[in-house]
């Protein structure tokens, strides 16, 4: 029984028809995720009004020094001169000493403006993203401090790390051209 | 029932006014009269932006440009020090300079994520990541696996000693590649965890920085993978086992020899991937019988293999349920509430101070624990097919006349091109034509 190069045997047959299955089946995938009029890419951010400044961002990061940082909506800032996201709980005086500030990487500033309000900012180069200041400002304050990925450092890995660390669920996806989940003035 | 439904709810409520309470302004901003200070803006927050998304697009055509260089490579120019040399521009690229994100491998939950989540849409580019190595694959052959994939580019640069495998324990081991396959669609479909991306054994290398253990199970991947080639690819990579199918049908595939096999056996050790099919020797009338009792018993017996691994898919489905975030939560929660645990974890306590009723919280565990059950069910009857389809594809015995690639198993990296005499006729024909 000699057969030509030319002859569709069974094999080759049953091969064409998988073949355009498949081939049938990707260009399916490729159209109908594809035509999705808005499929924007996507990043991660963690929503600040759900936070609760546990300090998994500081640790879970798979970079060394975390890409969230914190970050300070001036708006929203009382300008204390005890500010509790400064300061530790009993701190033995208004300083900027060492042993007085809360924050373990010194990354806040602290500037006087006038009798009695104080300006406090962040050195993003400094500050680790630990989140202590958050929880001390939210604790007693206006919750002006607050947490944010920081798009210059984030990988933007498929399955961010810290998400899956986050004890409240904090962590979304949102679209790359609104990165940002900025805390804003509420009036009650 | 009545009388407990009027104590939950003025807790709610009260529940609900502590949180509005902590963003209220304690502390009313302050206006500034003396020196007329100016609040600093805060659009030094938004004004760093991610990565633009033309350089995704830029990403999507690398990967469109490498595999169509490979595949040129491995079909037209036969020549495995060019693939190499691609293979160490994609392990540079994709893994060393995009840090190993996003992967085909892992975009595989991204669109089973998209699938089955109503508020989750896969990106263009993940989907193309996803789509165009499937596609390159359907009609080239495993080009992906060769030169672009920098997870296998990885393993296949530190391939010194290579030793060959029983067919098999390779196809025994290949087993994990099925079943992590399908952890990875359950887990993603759920929307409990990434495990491809979590348990990138490579990507921590990529990054230069990385969870510890992940570390050291890349690091002992790659002590193996002096010997065993590739095992990640071979005996793990969910994404390998679709190309294997793909690659199957493949309209074209590497070929060890560039015309005709001419049976020499120097090929014959050449693979250190066992995808090497060497020509069978002919065999008695009475092995057909042989082989139709074989895969008649095992047509038999694989209705009870799947069943049984139906079994242990529904035995393990609520354990591994437990990797849902909101599973876990709720379990944490009841366990708090019946005073069975002491203390509360940052989970609870940031679930108490959302305000959340506990009820709605069970509910939403209980519906993802239904799909664990299912979900589990399914996968064990996946694995049962996937046991009982190597079984078959064992046992049949095909006639080979010549030495041919395997086509699932072949990576097309083109270690086998060198060794074929008919090959080296072919490059000296180029010299003497060039000369």
């Amino acid at each position: 029984m000699e057969r030509s190069e030319q002859d569709i045997t069974r094999r080759k047959f049953l091969n064409r028809g998988f073949f355009g299955i498949l081939g049938a089946g990707l260009a399916a995938i490729a159209v109908f995720f594809g035509k999705k009029k808005h499929n924007p890419k996507m990043v991660w951010q963690l929503d600040p009004q759900k936070c609760i400044a546990c300090g998994n961002c500081a640790t879970f990061c798979v970079l060394e020094e975390s890409a969230v940082k914190c970050v300070h909506a001036y708006a929203m800032c009382g300008y204390c001169d005890l500010c509790t996201g400064f300061f530790e709980p009993k701190p033995r005086e208004l300083d900027t000493g060492a042993e007085n500030q809360l924050c373990p990487a010194g990354a806040i500033k602290r500037t006087f403006v006038e009798d009695p309000y104080y300006e406090y900012t962040i050195d993003e180069k400094l500050c680790i993203g630990c989140g202590k200041c958050v929880k001390g400002c939210n604790a007693f304050g206006n919750g002006s401090l607050f947490l944010q990925v920081r798009h210059n450092r984030c990988l933007n890995c498929n399955a961010c790390s810290i998400a899956a660390a986050c004890p409240s669920g904090a962590y979304k996806r949102v679209p790359a051209d609104e990165p940002y989940i900025i805390k804003r003035v509420q009036h009650a | 029932m009545i009388s407990s439904r009027y104590i939950t709810i003025p807790i709610i409520f009260l529940l609900l006014c502590t949180q509005t309470l902590w963003a209220v302004e304690r502390f009313p901003p302050p206006d500034f009269v003396e020196t007329d200070h100016k609040l600093p803006s805060t659009d030094y927050i938004t004004d760093v932006t991610p990565r633009l998304v033309l350089y995704e697009y830029i990403d999507v055509a690398v990967l469109a440009g490498t595999l169509s260089l490979a595949s040129y490579l491995v079909l037209k120019n036969r020549s495995r020090r060019a693939i190499f040399a691609l293979m160490i521009f994609s392990l540079l690229y994709f893994g060393f300079w995009r840090k190993g994100c996003i992967c085909s491998i892992g975009s595989i939950q991204n669109l089973v994520l998209s699938v089955f989540s109503n508020s989750y849409v896969i990106p263009l580019t993940v989907l193309a990541f996803f789509i165009l190595p499937l596609a390159f694959t359907l009609f080239f052959g495993r080009t992906f696996c060769a030169a672009v994939c920098p997870l296998g580019a990885i393993q296949d640069v530190v391939l010194l000693r290579p030793l060959v495998l029983p067919k098999w324990l390779e196809s025994g081991l290949r087993l994990c590649a099925y079943l992590y396959l399908g952890a990875a669609v359950l887990f993603a479909s759920t929307d409990s965890a990434f495990i491809i991306c979590r348990y990138d054994p490579f990507v921590a290398f990529f990054r230069l920085t990385g969870r510890l253990n992940m570390m050291i199970l890349g690091a002992c991947l790659l002590v193996i993978g002096v010997f065993i080639g590739r095992p990640y690819c071979r005996f793990l990579c969910p994404y390998g086992v679709i190309l294997r199918q793909f690659s199957r049908l493949s309209r074209w595939h590497a070929t060890i020899t560039p015309d005709e096999c001419i049976k020499c056996r120097l090929c014959e050790d050449a693979c250190p991937f066992n995808a090497i099919n060497t020509p069978t020797a002919p065999w008695p009338a009475s092995n057909y019988r042989k082989s139709k009792i074989a895969i008649t018993s095992i047509l038999i017996i694989s209705p009870v293999i799947i069943f049984l691994a139906v079994l242990l898919g529904a035995s393990i489905s609520d354990s591994w349920s437990k990797m849902n975030p909101t599973v876990r939560l709720a379990e944490r929660i009841y366990l708090e509430n019946n005073g069975m645990v002491e203390g509360t974890i940052n989970e609870s306590v940031a679930f108490r101070s959302a305000g959340t009723p506990v009820s709605e919280l069970y509910q939403q565990a209980s519906i993802i624990k239904n799909q664990f059950k299912f979900g589990g069910r399914l996968l064990g009857c996946f694995i049962g097919f996937v046991i009982s389809l190597m079984l078959i594809n064992n046992s049949i015995q095909r006639r080979r006349e010549d030495y041919q690639t395997d086509r699932a198993g072949c990576v097309s990296c083109g270690r086998c091109f060198q060794f074929c005499p008919k090959e080296q006729e072919r490059l000296k024909k180029l010299k003497e034509q060039s000369a």
